[in-house]
This record gives C-alpha cells, sequence and structure tokens, in this order.
C-alpha cells in the first residue's frame, strides 16, 4: 500500500442534527479524524451516529439534517465550500458509497450488467462494446462463476451475497479513492460475508484506495481494518489500532467486548452493560 | 420414539409448491429435545432451521407439505392444533418490531392470549408478565412504538410466557438488537428458563449465541442436518463436518486466508 | 392546557383510555400539520354545522312557496336570492345540507361493513374462499355505477333511500378490494403469526387484529370518494331519479334551476357552489388522512 504523508480526508468537528417534532436532535457531536490510505472503521451501537456521519461525509443526510463542521476536505478540496457541481463529482468518481441491502442500491429495472457498464461509459468514457467487455470482467473479478448468466441477471433474481458483489464492482468501476461502506455485509452469511469482504480487501489493496468501515460489530471490525473509531451517543469515545482492540480502556468499548457471547464461552451469564451518563458528554 | 424428550422431530421434510416448481425448504431433520433443556439449530439463510422451528408452530402457510413426524411429550403435533396444545408451545420472533401489534397496547398483547385460554385474574398476570421480563408496570399502557427494540423483545417474551408454555421456540430472538441488548436478553432467558423449568429450541445464524444458550446443536444446510454436536464438544473439539468448521472459522472474525478457502 | 398536553404526551400512560387518547392526539398533531387538511376538515365541520343549526340559522324550511317573491336576486333580505317559486335558496342550501350528509353517512354505513368484511376475509383465509369472494366483488366492479343506479331507481322507483342504496351497492367493491390486499400482506406477517401461534381464534385474529390495520386506507379511500358518491346523487337527483321535489337535495335544485341559468344565475349557482365545495372539503379531508392513517406513507 502507497502511504502518503497528507492525509486523504479531514474531519475536524462535525456536528450532525436533526429537526424533529420534540426539537433539535444531535446525531453527530464533535467528531474529528484523519484518514489516511488505510481501513478505518466505525464501531457503534444503534443510535451511535456512526452512520450519519459516513452519511454527512457524503453530503446525502436526511431532509431535516443539517450538519456543520470546522473544517472537512477531501485530498486538498474543501467540502464545505465546494460547490454543487464539485462535491456531486467528488462523490461520483473519487468517494463511493456501499450500503447495507443491495437490493435498494441496484436499479430495479435495469439487469445488473447493464448498470456497470453504464457506470463505465459514464466515467471512464467507454464505448458500448468496450463498457461490456470490462463490465464481464469486473464481474469476473468480485469471482462471480458465471458473469455472462449474472449480467444478464436482475436484480431481483440474485442472491444477497451477488448483489454485494455487484455492488462492490460498481463502485470500483470509477476507481474511486475512497470507499465508504455502511454495514456492507451485516445482511449476508457468516460464510458469505468473508468471501465478500475478502474481495473488498484485495480491491482496496490494489487500488490503494481508503475504506471508512461502519459496522455494529467489534471484532468484524477489529480484524479487517487497520484503526477503529468507537461511536457513542454521537461522539468518539475510543481510538485504537485494531490489533490492540482487546486493550480498549473506555469502559463502553470494554463492556462491548465483554458482553459479546462466546463460542468458548461458559454459558455463564453474560456481563451486561452498564451505562455511564457521562460517557454522552 | 424417546419418552423422555420434550419435543421430538423424526424424518421432517417440508415442500412448498408442487410439482416441478416445488422447493424442499426441509429435507430431512430430526432432533430431540430433554424436558428442561435447550437444544440450538444453526445455519446460514435457506438453511431450513427457520422453517423447523415454524412446523414445529404450526404455523406454516396451508400450501406446505410436511412429512415425517413431530411430537411434544409424546402427543403428536399435526397440522390442526387445539388450542390447549397451542398453549404449551409459545414461540418468539427475531424482528421484536414487527411481531408485535401496532395498534394495540402492551394490556392488550399480553391480556388477549390470557384470556383466550381462560386464566383467572388477568390484571395480576399481566403486572407479573411484566415483572417477569424486568419491566415495570409503566409499560403497560404504551404502545409498541414507545418502546425501544429490547423492550419490545421483553414484551415478546412476556407474551409468549403469560400462558405459561412449557415450550419455547426461539426464532433468531435477538438478531435485530445491539449487543449490550443482545446479552441482557440472553440473560433474562437464561434465567426463566431455569426459574420455570422451560425447554427452548433456539434457531440462530450466530454459533456463539447457540453454544451460549443450548446444550446441544444441530447444524443445518440447505434444508438438512449435516452434524449434532454437544456444546461441551463443540468448545474443546473442533466439528467433524467441514461445513461445521466453516461456520465456526467464520464466527471468530475476519481472516483473508479464510476468505479464499470457502 | 399544559396540563392536558403533558397527559397526552407522556411516554407513561396510566390507563387504556390514556392511551387511546394519545394515539388520537398524536394523529391528530401530524393532521394538524397539513394546511390543505385542516381546510378539508373546516369545510366538512361547517356542512355538519349547517346541517345540524339548519333550524335556527334559516328562516323557513325552504319548502313553502311564496309566489310574490319569486326569483329575487341575491341581498340582504336573501343572501342567496329566491328561487321560481319564491323560497329562499340560503335556506334550501342549509336544510339541503342535511340531506347531504344523510347520503353521506347511509352510503359510509352500507359500504364500510360490506367491503371491509368481504376484503378482510378473503384476504386473511385464501384459497377457494378469496377466489370467490373477489370474483363476487368483480362483478360488482364491472357495473356502471350511475346506469346500475338508473337501473335500480327505474325499478324501486325514485327517491333518496333508493338512489343511496344504488349508489352504495356499486360501490363497496372497491373497498373489498383495498382491504384484501392490507389483509393479503397482514396475513405473513409476525404479530398474525404470533397472534395465531397463541390459539387466538380465527375470528378474532380477523376482527381484532387484521380489520383495525385495514380500516384506515379504507377510510381515506371512501373520503376520497365521497366527492364522487356526493356528485352521483346530485346527479340522480338532477335527472329526477333522487330527492323529490319540494326536498331542498342540491342536485335536484340544479335541475330545476337550470331554466333560469342565464337570467337568474343564483338560482342553479348557489346548489351548485355548494357541491363544490362539499367535494372540495371531502377531498381535501382525505388527502389529510391519507397522511396521518395510511401505514404506507408512514416510517
Amino acid at each position: 500500500m502507497v502511504e502518503r504523508r497528507d492525509p486523504l480526508l479531514i474531519v475536524d468537528g462535525l456536528n450532525v442534527t436533526f429537526d424533529t417534532p420534540h426539537g433539535a436532535v444531535a446525531a453527530v457531536r464533535d467528531v474529528s479524524f484523519a484518514l489516511g490510505r488505510e481501513k478505518l472503521g466505525i464501531v457503534g451501537e444503534s443510535g451511535s451516529g456512526k452512520s450519519q456521519t459516513g452519511r454527512a461525509l457524503l453530503g446525502l443526510l436526511a431532509r431535516n439534517g443539517r450538519m456543520s463542521a470546522r473544517q472537512l476536505s477531501f485530498d486538498g478540496v474543501d467540502l464545505l465550500r465546494a460547490g454543487e457541481v464539485e462535491r456531486h463529482a467528488l462523490r461520483g468518481r473519487r468517494i463511493s458509497m456501499i450500503l447495507q441491502d443491495p437490493k435498494f442500491s441496484l436499479n430495479p429495472v435495469m439487469t445488473v450488467g447493464e448498470q456497470i457498464a453504464e457506470a463505465f461509459r459514464v466515467h471512464a468514457g467507454a464505448s458500448r462494446r468496450e463498457a461490456r467487455d470490462r463490465a464481464l470482467a469486473m464481474l469476473k473479478a468480485v469471482r462471480i462463476r458465471e458473469p455472462r448468466y449474472v449480467f444478464d441477471a436482475w436484480p431481483h433474481e440474485i442472491s444477497g451475497g451477488m448483489g454485494q458483489r455487484v455492488m462492490i464492482a460498481m463502485m470500483m468501476v470509477p476507481e474511486p479513492d475512497l470507499i465508504i461502506a455502511d454495514e456492507p455485509t451485516s445482511a449476508l452469511d457468516v460464510t458469505v460475508q468473508l468471501q465478500v469482504l475478502a474481495l473488498l480487501d484485495d480491491m482496496l489493496a490494489r487500488r490503494g484506495a481508503a475504506l471508512i468501515f461502519i459496522s455494529h460489530d467489534l471484532n468484524l471490525v477489529a480484524s479487517f481494518c487497520d484503526r477503529v473509531l468507537v461511536m457513542y451517543a454521537g461522539r468518539v469515545v475510543e481510538t485504537l489500532r485494531a490489533a490492540e482492540l482487546h486493550a480498549a480502556r473506555h469502559p463502553y468499548t470494554r463492556g462491548l467486548l465483554a458482553c459479546q457471547p462466546r463460542v468458548d464461552g461458559e454459558g455463564a451469564d453474560l456481563p451486561t452493560l452498564h451505562r455511564d451518563p457521562a460517557w454522552a458528554r | 420414539m424417546n419418552p423422555a424428550a420434550s419435543v421430538e422431530a423424526t424424518g421432517l421434510q417440508v415442500a412448498f409448491g408442487r410439482g416441478r416448481r416445488s422447493f424442499h425448504a426441509v429435507r430431512n431433520a430430526g432432533f430431540s429435545v430433554g424436558a428442561g433443556g435447550s437444544f440450538g439449530l444453526v445455519g446460514e439463510s435457506g438453511s431450513g432451521k427457520t422453517t423447523v422451528l415454524r412446523a414445529l408452530a404450526g404455523l406454516l402457510p396451508p400450501t406446505a407439505q410436511v412429512r415425517g413426524r413431530m411430537r411434544m411429550h409424546g402427543e403428536s403435533l399435526g397440522a390442526v392444533r387445539p388450542r390447549a396444545l397451542r398453549r404449551r408451545m409459545q414461540m418468539v420472533f427475531q424482528d421484536p418490531y414487527g411481531s408485535l401489534h401496532p395498534r394495540h397496547t402492551v394490556d392488550r398483547i399480553l391480556g388477549e392470549p390470557a384470556r383466550v385460554h381462560g386464566l383467572d385474574s388477568i390484571d395480576n398476570r399481566i403486572g407479573e408478565a411484566l415483572a417477569g421480563v424486568g419491566l415495570d408496570a409503566s409499560f403497560r399502557f404504551r404502545y409498541p412504538h414507545q418502546l425501544s427494540g429490547g423492550q419490545r423483545q421483553r414484551i415478546a417474551i412476556a407474551r409468549a410466557l403469560i400462558i405459561e408454555p412449557d415450550v419455547v421456540l426461539l426464532d433468531e430472538p435477538t438478531s435485530a438488537l445491539d449487543v449490550s441488548v443482545q446479552a441482557e436478553i440472553l440473560n433474562l432467558l437464561q434465567r426463566l428458563r431455569r426459574e420455570r423449568a422451560l425447554t427452548f429450541v433456539l434457531v440462530s445464524h450466530d454459533l456463539a449465541v447457540v453454544s451460549h444458550m443450548a446444550e446441544a446443536l444441530a447444524v443445518m444446510r440447505a434444508g438438512e442436518v449435516v452434524e449434532m454436536l454437544d456444546v461441551a464438544a463443540l468448545r474443546t473439539a473442533a466439528p467433524q463436518h467441514p461445513y461445521s468448521r466453516q461456520l465456526l472459522r467464520a464466527s471468530q472474525g475476519y481472516d483473508r486466508a479464510a476468505g479464499s478457502e470457502f | 392546557m399544559s396540563a392536558v398536553r403533558a397527559w397526552l404526551l407522556t411516554d407513561i400512560p396510566q390507563s387504556r383510555r390514556q392511551a387511546q387518547c394519545q394515539r388520537l392526539f398524536l394523529a391528530w398533531l401530524v393532521f394538524r400539520r397539513n394546511g390543505s387538511a385542516v381546510a378539508g376538515i373546516a369545510i366538512v365541520a361547517t356542512l355538519v354545522a349547517g346541517a345540524l343549526l339548519a333550524p335556527w340559522i334559516t328562516g323557513s324550511a325552504g319548502v313553502t312557496p311564496d309566489l310574490g317573491n319569486r326569483l329575487h336576486a341575491p341581498g340582504l333580505a336573501h343572501w342567496f336570492g329566491t328561487d321560481e317559486l319564491g323560497r329562499d335558496i340560503f335556506d334550501r342550501v342549509m336544510w339541503g345540507s342535511r340531506i347531504t350528509l344523510y347520503i353521506v353517512g347511509l352510503v359510509s354505513v352500507i359500504v364500510v361493513p360490506i367491503g371491509l368484511a368481504i376484503g378482510v376475509v378473503a384476504g386473511y383465509v385464501g384459497g377457494w374462499v378469496d377466489s370467490a369472494l373477489m370474483r363476487l366483488t368483480d362483478v360488482f366492479l364491472a357495473f356502471p355505477r350511475l346506469i346500475l343506479a338508473l337501473a335500480f331507481v327505474a325499478a324501486l322507483g325514485p327517491g333518496l333511500e333508493n338512489a343511496v342504496l344504488a349508489i352504495a351497492l356499486t360501490s363497496w367493491s372497491p373497498y373489498a378490494r383495498i382491504a384484501r390486499a392490507e389483509a393479503l400482506t397482514l396475513r405473513r406477517s409476525d404479530f398474525i403469526l404470533a397472534a395465531r401461534s397463541q390459539g387466538i381464534p380465527h375470528l378474532q385474529i380477523i376482527v381484532s387484529h387484521v380489520a383495525p390495520m385495514c380500516i384506515s386506507s379504507v377510510i381515506v379511500r371512501l373520503t376520497l370518494d365521497m366527492a364522487g358518491i356526493i356528485l352521483t346523487a346530485a346527479g340522480l337527483g338532477f335527472l329526477g331519479l333522487g330527492a323529490q321535489p319540494p326536498t331542498p337535495e342540491w342536485g335536484a335544485m340544479i335541475a330545476l334551476g337550470r331554466e333560469y341559468l342565464l337570467d337568474q344565475w343564483w338560482v342553479p349557482a348557489f346548489p351548485g357552489i355548494a357541491i363544490l365545495v362539499v367535494s372540495l372539503g371531502f377531498n381535501l379531508l382525505g388527502d389529510g388522512l391519507r397522511d396521518v392513517l395510511d401505514p404506507k406513507s408512514r416510517d
């Protein structure tokens, strides 16, 4: 992997709030991190703000959401001041997103192959013929055994694991520098999850691209990523090197680790998490 | 037939549809659980584990063709279940957001089954059922949308237990919950099993959850039981079947080498 | 006021009644944000108020001819003018709102239970019951509404009740279809499976678990259809097949007033405006209710 001096992405003091009938709700509070060419995991439970952080980076907040930050820059481009056109261009070409359920991300009225080919035509300016060939090659690259068959399949005809491979193939077409993956394998079976992650891993290594991996699964993130941000109530409570996860200091991280059942556990009651209101402050 | 068994299935087969388009969701499943025992069915999507559970619960659509034998305390579990038989076997569903009627209050959700089975002092029972799952009386008149996922699952458990069943079928009871909430629900289920001498049949894709909850388990793939295991054996010795080993390895986090083996 | 509000918004309701009131209040909060829906409910409320207060806000029942006062233009004495028999049009429109309400109420009372019962049973039970009930629904769906109403009235004789009956008989089928579609998806939902696994009898599941989930879309559809029902009733009245003179039914008033359209425009115009406004009101109300009640349009 190529290590660059300057961070690819700088997030400083990111806040996201939502206007609800019960008043403004802060979903993300003062989140800061710098991302190099690495795999960064963001972990937390539901409502911790991990997904909203990812969405805010892409400018994909719901209509009642507002974001602010002291600094938000991607490879030298100031995302806060960039115009709509510039941000849109970045989003398509240099930053990609993979979501949990491929069913919602694929166009249901276009065959799978056509969607990948279209991405090649739009992003690489390929001809129709060339786009088709490259799409087939891409399907082969994500280890789909019968690319021709899948090329002509409709999104509803393929399984979840297959759909997520197709999504990865599509996201890789514009050769992005940063991929934001929000629970990309949570809907998949564990064995399929492993295959899909291995594929994503290979693709990232080949491109030298960075990844933000958002997940609720602490063990998975720790075994897959280089670095982990642990979020609680909208804040980053701890940042760890993935290999040092089991030396976590924050009681929340330790609590999360402890309350997971284990195959080699003793079957006694699981420790539960006692939340300290001070964590959220 | 094992007379000590609380729940028993032998040579269970379930098919949907007819003729060429028929689909065998369960090809051959059999297991037996002793009274007060806890048995796990592990498998991935399409393994037929949930279909087995629904067949036991008598919740398959009328078009499903079921072969084989299912018994509870020696009584045959057929397609038509008398109400008294239903009462003895209850189910907790995977999705706590979908398993509670959105327009019914907790009071009604708990009171209705008690009334249908002709139980007395319903008010007391509702209070006890809530207390039993660790919720206070203030939850009684709330609607499901006013509850968190963990609280809903507690209500679903209270609903299953209010009619005092012997057997509880658990369909991925914590897979929709955060791990910290999962720990609370699993502890609650274990405590209730001890206190009320319940028999559990648990379905999960998560080997860790099953090995925590059950004493024995069956690994299912493509409608068939590929291996039966004692949890003790799972902990100490590696399982025999390659698929069980794959599941075990996959449950231990990401491993690039394992990713290309599968 | 704030105490009532707190009681309505607390997270810890103390009784069944409080929980129910809360649900209604929360629905009202959603409804209130929709401006046109509030306009709709205001119009419908005005209709109801007009009907209730007719004896006090009108000078006459609007049925006795007063030939000395024929065809007065709208003015202070007669806000909407008078018709060809010298009857005050404002009075007639007000009394006519009772008839409109009567039609609306009677049609709802017939259509909703029939449609809901047939649809929910068909959707929940499925199989041959579903096929049989849905073919029956198709038969009724295939009748052109006004033509069947004409035939019906021709057979049973003209009159308001017969007109309403004819309208109701031809309009329940879409409700059955809506209720069936909802019941079909509900049948597979976990909370219905949970009820079945608890041994709750099928009839109880249909009545207290499935039907309440279907009723909101039926009510929304009914409110949106109300304009059509009022217009059909007015059309029958216009053709002389609905309410009979001197009953101040709006459609019949337009029919009698159409001869004066050019010179004494107010005779047909005011009942026409009344039909327009009330139809609009029900439509706006229906749109608002859809936002509040329709489970599909909510989170």
